[in-house]
């Protein structure tokens, strides 16, 4: 919040002096009511592996991270482009696969990636759109320094949790919103399902019929697709609610049986078909990617699109960037040391206290190391899976991550975020303009999955 | 509406209301052994027979305790009928079915949840229980009212109605037929200090103790007691009124679907008729507990029925 000088960054200036003339016992009732908010409302995660802990609240900060338009700008621009080459390296890998015949990416990392799936070979989704919905994560360095920490094309979560954010605060502080012109979020639901419905099969008659496909309520964002449902006004399904009928995909009604035209899937593509991918999914249905590639329904995100969330992969985008768009990536990588090559591989083991090594499949936070947090121990037996199995890691530097404050019992104190902010393609790329800001709580720890602890806050995007 | 919703919505509403109906149990047999000179541990026998748990029971505790029998029947959760197994369910079907769902009903059934978990997280105390009971029946209230206060009156709102009545006509029914050689003539005694008692007890379960005096003015007398649980058409929890209410929300179901009427509606009918054109002399005559056990099964039948009609399941 504040610059080098101790003095608030512009776009805190409005805030900080509301800030100034609060009271501090005051803001932590507040802080309680948040949580109040969010548990009558259910908006809980499941964390796998507690069974005594089923449903937990994400801890929520008071403060909003706010970004000013131009860096706004500067972002969006740079997401657009990578969405945009996203798409057209997934439809490239699935079709000529110039990008390996120009020798810019190792075969091997394609055609032999668990992510990829020869089923999607030669087939081209509805509007040739892949990710229909992706999230990018970032992190900031310092003014106008952005790094994309990942992608997620595959099923980026927590979209709910930025709408929750911004209405809570709203509850809680609507003078902020009179003090502060912040651009709206709250059309996303909208959007979505705008952008869903335009990429519907050409068959589809009248208005497109849209449902949300979900494990369950045992999963754990659960929540947040029955949110989407909800503020979609569109049906929430599971996979005991379809069957393949007369070439369609439908969903068992009172009434009898009913043609679904988009699925907006959070379920992985493992589980999708039976028929075609994990024979023991219970979550799936059985010839849905028959009637896929029939044609008949418009599957999002496509499957096979998971292999852009791979960090093996991810290490390549700036190439990526530059062999579609014919520009330099305008959003920089993280520099990435593929463990595969040996002199990586070297170097990584060397300096293992200084580096996060993280699992090219893994994500939420599991499976990581974080060199210079770790213990000893922690190290050398890290070292040793990694030796294991170099091609299965990936390694970066930690980066000297921005702050921002967040609320404390005391005031106000630094703390690591990042942000994911969510884009929707169809017809066009929308962003919508602002997104999760995800929270390392602890003091000095840069992980911020709420599996691992970390909370979120609302994130403010102003208008000029 | 999705089958799997429209059973959600259905077992949602049987769930909430079995909570309640389990409450109100145990409220009439805490009374009974505050009351009753003599009354033993041993009475809560009949208690955990209306609860249907009784022999679940009996795998559990190896002796029938006031103390075992309170927690069995509200906090265990390994007796999916406790008052906390209810909650939990009905709030799990909520949380299925919470697209629609108000934001209202949600958050009463959530709360209902929160609190009653909370409540009931450690070992009941005796002192506790009539407010512990009063707090179960409140919240039921409040889910209740926030849907009848804010839900639109659509599909949706017929499958919960549906679901709460049969419950309720399952669990009058069953409270009655525990209790069915009470009201026999042959061994009533009318008037006796211990049949007055035992109806009071029927009466209190089904929270009619009050409201008998008003349609029946006058002493409690057997056949007016399975009169007012069975063909009283005012009392909301008789098996007639229930009957009523699931007939007029399935005839809404069938209007909103184009006329399309399925076996449900015909059994539900001919329940309802029956009830109708029902005296209770004749049940009586005809023998009280083999036309309970016919209720009741027949009750199940029409449940089945409806999960089939509407694709509950497949």
């Amino acid at each position: 919040m504040l610059t080098a000088e101790n003095l608030p960054r512009p776009p805190y200036k409005n805030y900080q002096e509301w800030y100034a003339a609060q009271d501090t016992a005051h803001l932590i009732r507040k802080t309680q009511d948040a949580e109040n908010i969010f548990r009558r409302t259910g908006i809980t995660f499941a964390v796998y592996g507690h069974a005594d802990s089923s449903e937990k609240l994400i801890p929520f900060d008071i403060i909003p991270r706010i970004i000013s338009a131009r860096e706004w700008r500067k972002l969006a621009q740079g997401i657009e482009q990578r969405v945009l080459a996203l798409n057209a390296f997934l439809d490239d890998i699935y079709h000529k696969q110039e990008i390996i015949k120009a020798g810019r990416i190792p075969r091997e990392l394609i055609e032999k990636n668990v992510a990829f799936l020869p089923e999607m070979i030669g087939f081209k989704p509805p509007g040739g759109v892949y990710t229909h919905i992706v999230g990018t994560d970032i992190v900031r360095t310092g003014e106008d320094q952005f790094y994309v920490l990942e992608d997620n094309a595959r099923t980026p979560s927590g979209v709910s949790y930025m709408l929750e954010n911004r209405e809570t605060m709203m509850q809680m502080f609507p003078e902020l919103f009179t003090l502060n012109k912040v651009q709206r979020v709250e059309d996303y639901p909208r959007l979505l399902r705008q952008s869903l419905a335009a990429v519907a099969p050409p068959g589809a008659k009248g208005k497109p019929r849209v449902a949300v496909l979900t494990p369950g309520i045992y999963n754990s964002a659960y929540y947040e697709h029955s949110f989407l449902a909800d503020q979609m006004g569109v049906e929430l399904v599971e996979g005991s609610d379809l069957r393949v009928l007369d070439g369609r995909v439908q969903m068992r009604t009172t009434r009898g049986y009913e043609a679904i035209d988009v699925l907006y899937r959070r379920v992985d593509d493992d589980f999708l078909d039976p028929l075609t991918f994990r024979p023991d999914s219970a979550l799936g249905i059985p010839g849905i990617m028959d009637v896929y590639r029939a044609g008949n329904i418009t599957i999002a995100n496509a499957p096979g699109t998971g292999i852009c969330d791979d960090k093996a992969i991810y290490s390549y985008m700036p190439e990526i960037v530059e062999f579609y768009t014919g520009r330099k990536a305008l959003l920089e990588n993280v520099p990435t040391w593929r463990c595969s090559e040996p002199a990586s591989l070297k170097y990584v083991l060397e300096n293992i206290a200084d580096l996060v090594i993280k699992e090219v499949h893994g994500s939420g936070g599991y499976g990581m190391l974080v060199g210079p947090t770790a213990t000893k121990k922690e190290r050398s037996d890290f070292a040793e899976k990694l030796s294991a199995r170099p091609s299965n890691y990936i390694a970066q530097p930690t980066l000297a991550l921005s702050t921002v404050p967040i609320f404390v019992n005391k005031g106000v104190a630094p703390r690591h975020v990042d942000l994911r902010p969510y884009v929707l393609v169809s017809d066009k790329v929308k962003i919508i303009p602002g997104g999760l800001t995800r929270v390392a709580l602890k003091q000095g720890s840069l992980v911020v999955n709420s599996s691992q602890g970390g909370g979120t806050k609302d994130t403010w995007v102003l208008e000029d | 509406m999705l089958g799997r919703t429209a059973n959600g919505l259905y077992w949602m509403f049987r769930y909430i209301e079995r909570a309640e109906n389990i409450a109100r149990l145990v409220d009439a047999g805490l009374r009974v052994s505050l009351t009753r000179a003599g009354s033993s541990d041993e009475d809560w026998h009949g208690v955990l027979e209306s609860a249907g748990v009784r022999e679940a029971y009996s795998e559990v505790h190896d002796k029938m305790t006031a103390a075992d029998a309170v927690d069995y029947l509200l906090r265990d959760r390994t007796n999916l009928s406790s008052v906390m197994s209810c909650i939990e369910a009905g709030r799990n079907n909520a949380r299925m079915v919470r697209t629609a769902l108000t934001r209202e009903t949600w958050e009463a059934t959530n709360e209902a949840w929160i609190d009653l978990k909370a409540r009931m997280s450690r070992k009941l105390k005796a002192a506790d229980l009539p407010e512990l009971i009063g707090v179960i029946k409140h919240q039921c209230g409040l889910i209740r009212g926030a849907f009848h206060g804010s839900m639109l009156r659509n599909e949706i709102y017929n499958f919960a109605r549906i679901g709460t009545f049969i419950e309720r006509a399952d669990n009058t029914a069953r409270i009655l037929d525990v209790k069915y050689y009470v009201l026999l003539p042959s061994v009533s005694q009318v008037g006796s200090a211990l049949d007055n008692f035992q109806w009071e007890s029927i009466l209190r379960s089904v929270s009619a103790h009050r409201s008998y005096g008003w349609v029946y003015d006058g002493e409690y007398q057997a056949a007016n007691i399975a009169d007012m649980l069975i063909l009283q058409v005012q009392m909301p929890r008789s098996l007639a009124y229930c009957y009523e209410k699931i007939v007029s929300n399935l005839r809404y179901l069938a209007e909103d679907y184009g006329g399309e009427r399925l076996t449900a509606h015909d059994t539900a009918d001919a329940i309802r008729t029956m009830l109708k054109r029902g005296a209770v002399s004749e049940i009586m005559d005809q023998g009280l507990h083999e036309f309970l056990e016919d209720f009741v099964y027949r009750n199940n039948q029409l449940s089945a029925e409806i999960s089939d009609g509407y694709r509950f399941y497949q």
